[in-house]
């Protein structure tokens, strides 16, 4: 692919005719359980039963179960901060997550990481990451594990790096890039780009708004696709992981969509006009997915009721099986600081001396 | 036993845990071709090859961020940063990611790599290239930070940082690579976590580690002829910090002083000032003096530069001082041969 051709419309249309009906059905199911599931996190947010930063993945469901779809269970994966739909899409236990975001011992990462850091090393889901960019150069440390004990092929592992548009402008974007391109490493990076980091417009933030260029400099291939269409996004997101397996080179690719709400379920996204907002919810991929599925008679109505009505369950359950999780132990708190135990090091609460009450008083003193 | 120097037991112990380990692997600027800065890598890229003796672009935020996911799939890389002040592009990874990783992801996943580091000023390299930032690492618990003073600890401690599954910063010193020790041949490997006292004395502590314990080390044997007996802890890790150790001396002679190479203000003698007044309080007969850096960017000139750093003066002066202040008086020198 020439990197250089600015494909920007129209997109490639993916056909759903072809497909096989139960993996669609299957890809409108766990659209809607990310929908429900982040609709619930944002009413515990207002409830007080989720603290800190919550982003939520609301709009971008065809994005994120495309790429999820996308990927082999051998694949690696690194996230950004808005990564309770990856989690979810990639097969973690709903209830698991729901308890991370609540802060309780049965969460993924027994709630010490909570909303940005989702982490299940059994999915191989490496990490959502709250500092923009932090992601990464480890995700591309990954893709340089695998290249270094593997050789290039179609049953090579990969990498899938995911990243904002906002990202695309930080050192360790471009640090990361190059390192992939001249160690010829095996990781697709993904930008999802959704228009806004935060409040700032894509155009007003990179000198080349049209992000999938934005490898150029590396010479990585960079391709865009609509990201409120999941047949689309999995087939691109595959296209560009078996040239990532088969060559052991880097590729980017850019996903587009819309976040429906606010950066965080805190931002009322007063940036954003109401015909915007309109705008936005017309093009709402997942009523616009359920509908295409009714009308190509994968779903009917009463079909498609269903699964909504289970994925609302399942989240409920999920909601009770994280209310009734208990927090970890004050006692664990020092629990994984170290991985390989050492000595002297300080397990005291705020207020206890380093050195203890009395801890060398009892020592032999000066003759 | 062999005399060798500091960089020459950086070296042997890489080739000795590379030969050891097939998932150690070498990620650096110029480490390869080049054979380091330093040369601490010399022929190591021959030995191994390419794939483990990594060279990289100038990009210290992205291989120490690539060593992080090296070694979060298991891989143990040792990572050099030409100097500790380039650390400095490199600190969200380390400080933000290697750090925390373990802790955050619920013990899910370690990062059982290492950051070799030189720091040190007075090689006239100026106020950018002089840096001491340990205390920045040593701030931050999840890594732990090493600092070897002789080529037998460089060893030791080197050793134990490559086969620790934590991220450990072992930090070097321009000023040691040259110097020369005895060395434990075979397995040698200290513990992290705990210092030493590296001579015993009854009158004063003085606190060290890297490049100020050599300094402690040689004014503790001038003083000794003068009637001083001068007890030099070598705090080898600056995180964990072995408080009991500094302690426990400091309850003995009553006495302490810290050298260190760093700023004054918020360093590590201010850490360890802190730790004996909580811990050696009630033996305390003068209060702990600091011997740090002048608090100024490190100017090119050498007079300056000679004049901003802490040295063997500035400490026996500090070590007289507070003696002076608790009336102590010299025991005779005991005459040669008597």
């Amino acid at each position: 692919m020439d990197p250089t051709q600015d494909r920007t419309e129209p997109y490639p249309q993916a056909s759903p005719a072809s497909e096989d009906p139960a993996a669609l059905r299957g890809y409108y199911r766990q659209m809607a359980l990310i929908r429900h599931f982040e609709l619930r996190a944002a009413e515990m947010y207002t409830r007080a039963k989720i603290g800190g930063y919550c982003h939520l993945n609301l709009g971008e469901e065809a994005t994120v179960v495309g790429l999820m779809a996308a990927l082999r269970p051998t694949d690696y994966l690194f996230t950004t901060y808005r990564d309770h739909g990856y989690a979810l899409a990639r097969g973690a236990d709903p209830g698991q997550v729901m308890a991370e975001l609540f802060g309780r011992a049965t969460g993924l990462s027994g709630g010490r990481g909570g909303s940005m850091h989702l982490f299940d090393a059994g999915l191989r889901m490496l990490g959502g990451y709250g500092i923009v960019g932090g992601q990464m150069p480890p995700a591309t440390g990954a893709a340089l594990a695998i290249a270094h004990r593997g050789e290039p092929g179609p049953d090579s592992e990969a990498v899938m790096c995911l990243l904002g548009d906002g990202t695309t402008n930080i050192g360790a974007f471009h640090e990361s890039l190059n390192l992939a391109a001249v160690w010829h490493l095996p990781i697709v990076y993904v930008i999802v780009n959704n228009h806004l980091g935060m409040g700032t417009p894509v155009e007003a933030a990179s000198g080349e708004p049209a992000l999938y260029r934005r490898g150029c400099a590396y010479r990585i291939p960079g391709a865009r696709v609509d990201g409120n269409d999941v047949i689309a996004v999995r087939d691109a997101a595959q296209t560009a992981l078996e040239q990532a397996r088969t060559e052991h080179r880097p590729r980017l690719l850019e996903a587009v969509s819309h976040r429906l709400r606010g950066h965080s379920v805190v931002d009322p996204a007063r940036y954003r006009s109401a015909e915007e907002t309109e705008r936005l919810r017309e093009q709402d991929p997942l009523p616009a997915f359920r509908a295409r599925l009714i009308e190509d008679r994968i779903l009917d109505q009463e079909a498609a009721d269903r699964i909504d009505e289970e994925c609302e369950q399942a989240v409920t359950a999920a909601v009770d099986f994280a209310d009734a999780s208990p927090p970890p132990a004050t006692e664990t708190l020092f629990d994984h600081v170290y991985a390989t135990e050492v000595a002297n090091t300080h397990f005291g609460l705020p207020g206890d001396s380093p050195t203890g009450p009395g801890l060398f008083a009892d020592r032999p003193g000066k003759e | 036993m062999a005399a060798v120097t500091y960089r020459q037991a950086l070296h042997d112990t890489l080739r000795a845990e590379m030969l050891r380990d097939e998932n150690i692997l070498l990620i650096g600027e110029e480490i390869g071709v080049f054979e380091g800065s330093y040369k601490i890598t010399a022929g190591l890229l021959d030995e191994f090859g390419p794939r483990r003796v990594r060279d990289t672009p100038i990009c210290e935020e992205g291989f120490v961020g690539a060593a992080v996911g090296a070694a979060m799939l298991g891989l143990r890389p040792v990572v050099e940063i030409m100097t500790i002040n380039f650390s400095l592009l490199a600190i969200d990874q380390i400080v933000n990611h290697a750090a925390k990783m373990h802790a955050m992801f619920g013990g899910q996943v370690s990062v059982p790599m290492v950051i070799r580091t030189p720091g040190g000023g007075g090689q006239q390299l100026a106020a950018t290239h002089s840096q001491n930032l340990e205390v920045f690492y040593a701030h931050v618990p999840g890594l732990k930070v090493v600092a070897p003073a002789s080529p037998a600890d460089a060893k030791g401690l080197l050793t134990a940082a490559i086969r620790d599954d934590d991220p450990v910063l072992v930090l070097e010193n321009l000023a040691l690579y040259n110097t020369k020790g005895e060395v434990p041949d075979g397995e040698h490997t200290l513990p992290i976590g705990t210092a030493v006292v590296a001579a015993t004395g009854s009158d004063v502590t003085v606190v060290a580690y890297s490049r100020g314990t050599v300094v402690a080390l040689e004014v503790a044997r001038r003083l000794e002829a003068d009637g001083v007996s001068v007890e030099v802890v070598d705090l080898r890790s600056l995180r964990p910090l072995d408080r009991q150790t500094v302690c426990a001396s400091v309850r003995k002679t009553t006495r302490a002083v810290v050298l260190e190479d760093d700023w004054l203000s918020y360093g590590i003698g201010a850490e360890i000032a802190a730790t004996i007044a909580e811990g050696a309080f009630d033996r305390l007969d003068a209060p702990v003096r600091r011997v740090a850096a002048a608090e100024v960017p490190l100017p090119y000139a050498k007079q300056l530069e000679t004049a901003a750093l802490p040295d063997a003066a500035a400490l026996t002066r500090v070590i007289y001082e507070t003696l002076d202040s608790t009336g102590f008086t010299a025991r005779p020198t005991t005459p040669a041969g008597g």
